[in-house]
């Protein structure tokens, strides 16, 4: 039986897909932007923010619809919930990634502290797990949603190395590179929070196809 | 999550079938239902739910033509044995029906039919009796005043909590309910439904219902029937946001049924 509910939730997955593929291209631009450390870029992805903000707003009422109306249950009902959680941290992904394009523009008034080397891999890092939760939602494949999960402790760990790296190498040693090692620091801040966002979509998106909770249960998920 | 474990059942199911001349209404259901708790059945029509909501007092004895087998365990013994006492089995799991049903006599008769059918003559302890059942199903401040007048006059939700009362009036232990609320608008369901919640501190009820919504506002526990088969039972939340039988699901999501 088809029922025109189907053809309502069809246009919600079709809206997620299209603010996920404005992120995805927000992140892919913000992590160039800071490989190149180019402006033209950085200030790129500050306009593509309002979009975001838009799209947001748009799917928060359509699931907000369509509860009211079709009061939805189990699979369905887990679909459109999660729908508005996932959108949550889709937008402040895209958040975090305006968040480095203005350290970007930061770091290119200032010669680089030092080589970028552990900053770069937390970027692919993130820039990974954004995309393979994405893919995880847009086939229903918790195996995959599982993987991100298990990614989080190595964003964590590259995040600490950056940090303690910029802290005892260069910021204790010589005050004068606190305004140069500070934006750096955030710059790791934020990747690994666009990774925590991740995280939390790959557990919605377990959810949304199991029915399980795996979230706050690391055990749950060996 | 409540512990599996600790869970008092009232009433234990085993391998009940019922037939219907050559037609199995009811296939090998297994099943316990907790005292103090809502449960409500659900499935498309001829799933056999209402089929066995009629087994748990013996009311299908009465159509023609059915055969009952298996056990239905209440308080330790099995109501289809030869020697149940039928009146007192009814007393026990009392019934409500689709269609408010109170009898052509006044609304203190109605109340106290059950207490005249099991023997009882004395007015003080009928009064008492019909005043707390009113007062449980929030009928007294209504009523109290007009207890001579015609039960079929009130509306129909009055008749509906009246014929709750008449339930409530010879002391049941489990109230059956069959689509009780069918014949009412929403708000008069609403109340209903306030009242089943309010009832099920003292009473272990279990409701047939086609309205989904309504099983699982008011549910503890849901079963859903198919074919005569009980395909799923579990808790309502559970039932509701992951059943674990894909026939369930699509009866839920509404892509069948």
């Amino acid at each position: 039986m088809t029922r025109y509910f189907d053809e309502e939730l069809l246009e919600l997955n079709k809206k997620i897909l299209e603010m996920s593929a404005v992120v995805e291209n927000s992140i892919g631009l913000s992590v160039r932007a800071l490989r190149e450390l180019s402006r033209e870029k950085a200030e790129a992805i500050v306009k593509d923010d309002d979009r975001i903000d838009a799209m947001e707003l748009e799917i928060e009422e359509k699931c907000l619809n369509l509860i009211a109306l079709y009061q939805p249950a189990a699979a369905d009902l887990r679909f459109v919930v999660m729908s508005m959680k996932i959108t949550t941290d889709l937008e402040r992904i895209a958040d975090l990634a305006v968040d480095i394009s203005q350290r970007v523009l930061e770091l290119a008034d200032q010669p680089l502290l030092k080589p970028l080397i552990d900053i770069p891999k937390l970027a692919t890092l993130a820039q990974n797990m954004v995309r393979d939760v994405i893919n995880s939602f847009i086939n229903k494949d918790t195996e995959l949603a599982r993987s991100v999960i298990l990614r989080d402790n190595e964003a964590d760990e590259l995040r600490n190395l950056v940090q303690s790296e910029l802290i005892n190498d260069y910021m204790k040693k010589d005050a004068t590179t606190v305004p140069r090692a500070i934006p750096l620091l955030l710059v790791a801040r934020h990747l690994e929070r666009i990774c925590d966002h991740a995280t939390n979509i790959a557990e919605d998106v377990i959810y949304m196809v199991k029915g399980e909770v795996v979230k706050h249960r690391p055990e749950s998920l060996r | 999550m409540a512990e599996i474990t600790s869970r008092k059942n009232i009433i234990e199911v085993k391998s009940l079938s019922v037939f219907y001349g050559q037609f199995q209404a009811l296939k090998s259901v297994q099943l316990e239902l907790q005292a103090r708790k809502i449960t409500a059945l659900i499935g498309p029509s001829g799933c056999g739910k209402s089929t066995f909501l009629r087994t748990l007092n013996r009311m299908n004895d009465l159509i023609e033509g059915a055969r009952t087998e298996g056990q239905v365990i209440f308080d330790g013994e099995n109501i289809y044995d030869p020697g149940t006492d039928l009146l007192e089995l009814r007393r026990r799991i009392g019934m409500v029906f689709q269609r408010p049903n109170p009898f052509p006599l006044n609304i203190f008769d109605n109340v106290v039919y059950g207490l005249r059918v099991h023997g009882q003559n004395d007015r003080r302890y009928m009064e008492e009796r019909l005043f707390r059942s009113l007062q449980a199903v929030n009928l007294w401040e209504e009523l109290k005043d007009r207890l001579e007048a015609d039960a079929l006059c009130l509306t129909g939700e009055q008749q509906q909590r009246l014929c709750i009362a008449r339930v409530l009036a010879v002391g049941p232990e489990v109230i059956l309910m069959d689509e009780p609320c069918s014949a009412l608008d929403p708000t008069a369901t609403a109340r209903i439904e306030d009242l089943m919640y309010q009832l099920k501190e003292k009473y272990t009820i279990i409701i047939v219902t086609h309205n989904m919504q309504q099983a699982a506002r008011v549910s503890d526990y849901t079963g859903y029937f198919l074919l005569g088969e009980l395909v799923e039972f579990g808790q309502t939340n559970q039932i509701f946001t992951s059943p674990r039988d894909a026939r369930t699901e699509d009866y839920i999501t509404g892509r069948f049924g």
